[in-house]
């Protein structure tokens, strides 16, 4: 019969004071009564010269045993009664000293070292970043030669899931933004009998701005995130560098494919999506001015002067190999554990979409005197 | 101290640690086990052994509860891991500890904390009380103070299966699960982690499964082998005996050159004429 841990005291005539302590001592029963085993052996341990009587302790384990140890202060006591088979426990905690836990002062300049690692690494991730194009860029002099090496199948499997799998989402997205656009524009340009001007408005701001930068958000997350995981779950696996040793570079198989794909793909996705969004804009525009669908899109080509299209393309191609960069760049700096697989796909995605704001702002500086028609 | 410390704590009328009972696993058409029975009493130290694909580890998972087996019952402690509610099973667990073949540290967590946390799941002891005890885990495995601090990944393969080893007992279980519990170590490591498991066996006497393909690991922890083949146990029981059952697998498992080499390293003065002189 085994019966729930138990401390008594007691006062045995000659023998002085006598705790006993019965029962299962082990984590089964004491995860029930820990605390208040642990107040009762604080409580009748201070007191100096007593017997500690455990021979009717029926079942002991380490955690029995540290408890019962700490309430000695860590030493075994002068008078102890023990069943052998127990004593090992004992034996094992008078062995383990204690642990002394290492202080450190408080580091004011901590803030300042944080900002300075913060652009150290900042500059160490651009140097990376050129560094991979470099190299990707080198190793594919080989395809120059001979082109029957190059990975067109990854390519081509890469446009598919890049791009062909992401025509739903893009367009409901465009879709809806088309929508919004010409709804709020066309409440204002009704106030100023400016009906006409909604196929200039909704044209230059989508095809031109608003197209690429929504689409290369959709796949910086989409498609982005997907890479970085990739890659970096096939260097926790040492694929990269079971690749490395069979001499294939990691940068043509696995990276030119993505920014070749991605560079092919985002232009198509972006005419695309603008595409929808003009719709749903003209059917907005229907629906709040009464421009008929037609009427709309005969305006646009007018309205739009035909480089905004091949402006908005040629962004199409660069934030696709941007961020195929990016994303390729953050998964092959992961370190083998989850931790760093996490941070590493959300770093990934937000220095990608910083990265494609930064270039269409460039974008904009560069061609503000192009394209843009004036009455 | 051969006498083992503590008894299980079964009721004396369940004296079987681990009952399968007619248990099937199934992959679409693919058979892996076909009423396969087996049981394991407290305190053994028992091997699975078998070819590649004969279900070693899926038995172990189902052992677990981590696979539902298609048919048949296993029953831990005399519990059915199917159908109990999710309170038993509860308790089931932490009555167990698991040695994964790779570890399975958490990763982001340190080795202290690592060893810390299913004490704290408990949250019954408080901080202090869980620092000793996990300084005297690390001491238990051998592992030094300084390595307290550290991650995972910055461990060598046998400092990973030691912590690992180390999580696995701090909850003081009754049955330990070991998955292939020397792989990856080199020999040196491998045989001191052998001893390493060994003297706390005979400390804590704990039940023991393991899997495993060392036949050195084997020889040194076991003292029952079931074998796997055929879908079901095919021997199960002493190792001098199933070394001598006459089957093509246990031929070329124990009787290859390797296993020769283990099993007369082992057992040098063998009782019966399990290996010919002249082969020895």
């Amino acid at each position: 019969m085994i019966r729930e841990p138990e401390v008594r005291a007691s006062s045995k005539g000659d023998s002085g004071n006598v705790i006993a302590l019965l029962g299962a001592w082990d984590i089964r029963s004491l995860e029930r009564e820990a605390r208040s085993l642990q107040r009762a052996l604080r409580e009748r341990g201070r007191a100096r010269e007593v017997c500690w009587d455990l021979s009717g302790v029926q079942r002991l384990d380490h955690i029995g045993a540290l408890l019962i140890w700490r309430a000695w202060g860590k030493v075994r006591p002068a008078r102890i009664e023990l069943r052998p088979e127990h004593a090992i426990f004992f034996a094992n905690l008078e062995g383990t000293g204690a642990l002394v836990p290492g202080r450190r002062g408080t580091d004011w300049l901590a803030p300042v070292r944080g900002l300075g690692d913060l652009m150290l690494e900042a500059v160490a991730h651009m140097a990376d970043i050129v560094r991979l194009l470099g190299q990707m860029l080198i190793d594919s002099m080989v395809l120059l030669r001979n082109p029957a090496l190059g990975p067109w199948r990854e390519i081509s499997a890469s446009v598919y899931r890049i791009g062909t799998q992401a025509l739903g989402i893009t367009a409901a997205v465009g879709f809806l933004i088309g929508i919004v656009l010409s709804y709020l524009s066309s409440e204002q340009l009704k106030a100023f009998g400016a009906d006409a001007f909604i196929v200039n408005i909704l044209g230059i701001g989508i095809i031109r701005e608003l197209g690429p930068v929504i689409c290369a958000v959709l796949v910086a997350g989409r498609s982005g995130s997907a890479i970085t995981a990739q890659l970096g779950v096939m260097r926790v696996t040492e694929e990269l560098d079971a690749l490395a040793v069979m001499g294939i570079p990691y940068t043509v198989r696995l990276i030119l494919p993505k920014v070749l794909a991605l560079a092919i793909a985002m232009p198509l996705l972006i005419v695309w999506s603008s595409g929808i969004a003009l719709l749903g804009g003209a059917i907005s525009a229907k629906l709040q001015l009464g421009m008929s669908v037609a009427d709309f899109l005969n305006g646009l080509p007018a309205a739009v002067p035909i480089v905004n299209l091949w402006l908005g393309v040629g962004k199409g191609v660069v934030f696709g190999a941007l961020i195929a960069l990016v994303a390729c760049h953050f998964g092959i700096r992961i370190k083998p554990n989850t931790e760093s697989l996490g941070a590493g796909t959300t770093n990934s995605v937000v220095a990608s979409i910083t990265t494609v704001i930064v270039a269409d702002s460039a974008f904009a500086v560069m061609f503000n005197d192009v394209g843009i028609a004036l009455l | 101290m051969n006498e083992p410390a503590r008894r299980p704590a079964i009721a004396p009328s369940i004296p079987a640690v681990i009952q399968i009972e007619g248990l099937w696993t199934q992959f679409d058409d693919h058979v892996v086990h076909r009423d396969l029975d087996l049981v394991v009493m407290a305190g053994e130290v028992v091997s699975l052994v078998g070819g590649s694909g004969s279900g070693k580890t899926t038995l172990m998972r189902q052992m677990l509860g981590l696979e539902t087996p298609a048919r048949g019952s296993v029953k831990i402690f005399g519990i059915p891991l199917q159908g109990s509610p999710a309170r038993t099973l509860k308790k089931i667990r932490k009555r167990w500890g698991v040695l994964f073949q790779q570890g399975a540290l958490y990763s982001a967590l340190s080795v202290y904390d690592n060893i810390a946390l299913p004490l704290r799941e408990l949250r019954v002891f408080d901080e202090d009380f869980i620092r000793d005890l996990v300084m005297l885990k690390l001491d238990m495995v051998g592992i030094e103070r300084r390595h307290a601090g550290k991650m995972p990944a910055d461990l060598s393969g046998g400092m990973v299966k030691r912590i690992a080893l180390a999580r696995a007992l701090v909850l003081e279980p009754e049955l330990v699960f070991l998955d292939e519990p020397t792989a990856g170590l080199d020999p040196d490591r491998s045989d001191s982690f052998v001893r390493l498991i060994e003297a706390l066996h005979s400390k804590l006497g704990f039940t023991v499964v393991m899997v495993t393909h060392d036949l050195d690991t084997l020889v040194s922890l076991s003292n029952k082998v079931a074998v796997l083949a055929e879908q079901r146990v095919l021997v199960y029981g002493p190792l001098e005996e199933v070394a001598r059952t006459d089957h093509p697998f246990i031929h070329s498992f124990f009787l290859g050159e390797r296993g020769l080499r283990a099993l007369s390293a082992a057992k040098e003065p063998s009782s019966g004429p399990l290996v010919p002189a002249a082969d020895r």
